[in-house]
């Protein structure tokens, strides 16, 4: 137990106990790191603030076997639904695995940590970081508090993972104030008694979700995570995302029966990859690094790959003995060959997305259900488009 | 001027904490505070999916 005016060494202190955070230490503690994760809330990945929509494509790159604790169910494919109710239907046969399953996150979270820690990775929750320690401008730890004693952890190296909310980033001074037009402002009931197709993720776009969209999640035959996120640039203060939410429901029939069992608010970051992740001594993974896919939102599984690779080159700047904003800046080229261009092409792709009206979400959302969709992803869905219906494309390349 | 919140429909979900432009809004651990260098621009009256936030009175 932290006593008062403690100070605790480190290799690596990881602030912030989500998947990036805890995959960051798994990879530092296997390759040798001394590496303590600090988490602010008292239960790691509780309470859930997700849609529990995740790809499953990506296990054996991070070496897991074992979903059983974690997959409340899988998907046999995607719905995407315009607003005048024309549906594409993505198939998970065809689509490789991108559809994946609706997961419990807060089982996902914990199992996440389990792995860290059986790496040797310490673990302190209910501690939250209040500042960053700094020498000639250079991050050397953090002040935390537990339960009611401050105290300091020294670490050769700081890693940042604390999701959209992050301070971290910013007492660092890597700091890039997300565009409002670039944050999605997001609202979410468990509902439960509902009538749905249990096997798909749906997604609705259009103007009853600005910007943004809506989503059902299945969790079981007869529950779903149902939510919304708005683009924050259309919000004016007179409606919020959960009037939307509940205007939605209203408007279909099968989930209006519906009641809800938990709700869930929330914002993420559909920003471009940042211009910067790490300064002296300190870097930055998942949603405090803004790596979430533009198009959708999710940013699991994004934040796990570069977690991986933050945690693996933490490991090796320790043991080089470069943690200086210079050499860290391999962590940028690391994580940038491997994420941007997608986050990029994603990004971009979302900026057209935007600005559709909901006449061309139909005309779209038309065309591709007439296709024969083989690999289905962001980049298989424009090249469609373009393929059949060049006209549209064009008109949307141009309202660029 | 500072916006008014209403914490009774606050849900601590950090959205208005990571849009705030001037940093102004921290979360601790069961409660919002939102400091001096808040500049008024009333973003957090918009981003927060409960408004729990209006404008500041008075
Ligand atoms: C409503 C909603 C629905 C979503 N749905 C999906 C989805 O269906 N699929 C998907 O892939 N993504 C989804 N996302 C995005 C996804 O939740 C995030 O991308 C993901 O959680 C990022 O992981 P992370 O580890 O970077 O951050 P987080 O999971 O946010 O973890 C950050 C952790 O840091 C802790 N922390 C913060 N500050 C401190 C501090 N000072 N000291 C100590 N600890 C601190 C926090 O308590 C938190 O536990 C959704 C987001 C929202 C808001
Ligand atoms: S956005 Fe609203 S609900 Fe979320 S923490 Fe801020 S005030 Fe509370
Ligand atoms: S009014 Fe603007 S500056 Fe003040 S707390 Fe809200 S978002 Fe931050």
């Amino acid at each position: 137990m932290v006593k008062q005016g403690d100070i605790l060494e480190y290799d690596v202190l990881v602030i912030g106990g989500g998947p990036a955070g805890s995959t960051a230490a798994r990879y530092a503690a296997k390759n040798g790191a001394k590496t303590l994760v600090i988490e602010k809330r008292q239960e790691i990945g509780s309470p859930v603030r997700c849609g529990e929509g995740m790809s499953l494509a990506w296990l054996d790159e991070l070496d897991i076997k074992d979903t059983t604790k974690w997959v409340s169910r899988y998907m046999s494919g995607a719905r995407i639904y315009s607003p005048g109710g024309y549906m594409v239907e993505i198939n998970e046969e065809y689509a490789g695995n991108e559809v994946g399953g609706v997961i419990e996150r807060d089982a996902f979270d914990r199992d996440m940590a389990r792995l860290a820690a059986e790496e040797g990775a310490h673990f302190m929750v209910k501690t939250s970081a209040v500042e960053l320690l700094k020498e000639d401008g250079k991050v050397v730890g953090a002040k935390a508090t537990h339960l009611g004693k401050e105290f300091e952890i020294h670490a050769k190296l700081v890693i940042g993972a604390d999701g959209f909310e992050s301070q971290v980033g910013r007492w660092a001074g890597i700091y890039e104030a997300i565009k409002p037009k670039d944050i999605m402002t997001c609202f979410q009931y468990r509902l439960t008694n509902i009538d749905i197709d249990a096997d798909f993720v749906n997604f609705f776009m259009g103007s009853g979700a600005p910007g943004g969209y809506a989503w059902i999640f299945p969790k079981d035959e007869k529950t779903a995570n149902v939510g919304l996120g708005v683009q924050l640039s259309r919000l004016d203060g007179s409606k919020t995302p959960k009037d939307y939410l509940d205007d939605f429901i209203d408007s279909h029939p099968g989930l209006k029966k519906g009641k809800p069992i938990d709700m869930v608010a929330g914002a993420v970051s559909v920003t471009h990859p940042p211009e910067r992740s790490v300064a002296d001594g300190i870097i930055l993974v998942g949603d405090a690094s803004r790596v979430v896919d533009p198009i959708t939102g999710g940013g699991i599984v994004s934040g796990l790959k570069q977690g991986k690779i933050a945690g693996e080159f933490a490991a090796e700047a320790v043991a080089e003995g470069r943690t200086d904003a210079e050499y860290l800046k391999r962590y940028e080229t690391l994580w940038r060959d491997k994420l941007e261009n997608k986050l990029w092409r994603n990004y971009m792709a979302k900026e057209k997305a935007m600005e559709l009206s909901d006449k061309m979400f139909d005309k779209i959302i038309d065309a591709l259900s007439e296709l024969d969709l083989k690999k289905v992803n962001v980049e298989t869905v424009l090249e469609g488009v373009r393929k059949k219906y060049p006209g549209i494309m064009e008109e949307i390349e141009k309202m660029l | 001027m500072k916006p008014e919140l209403n914490l009774d429909k606050c849900m601590r979900c950090g959205a208005c904490v990571g849009s705030c432009p001037a940093n102004a809004i921290f979360l601790k651990e069961y409660t919002l505070e939102v400091n001096d260098d808040c500049t008024g621009c009333g973003l957090c009256i918009n981003v927060c999916p409960m408004g729990a936030f209006s404008k500041g009175g008075k």
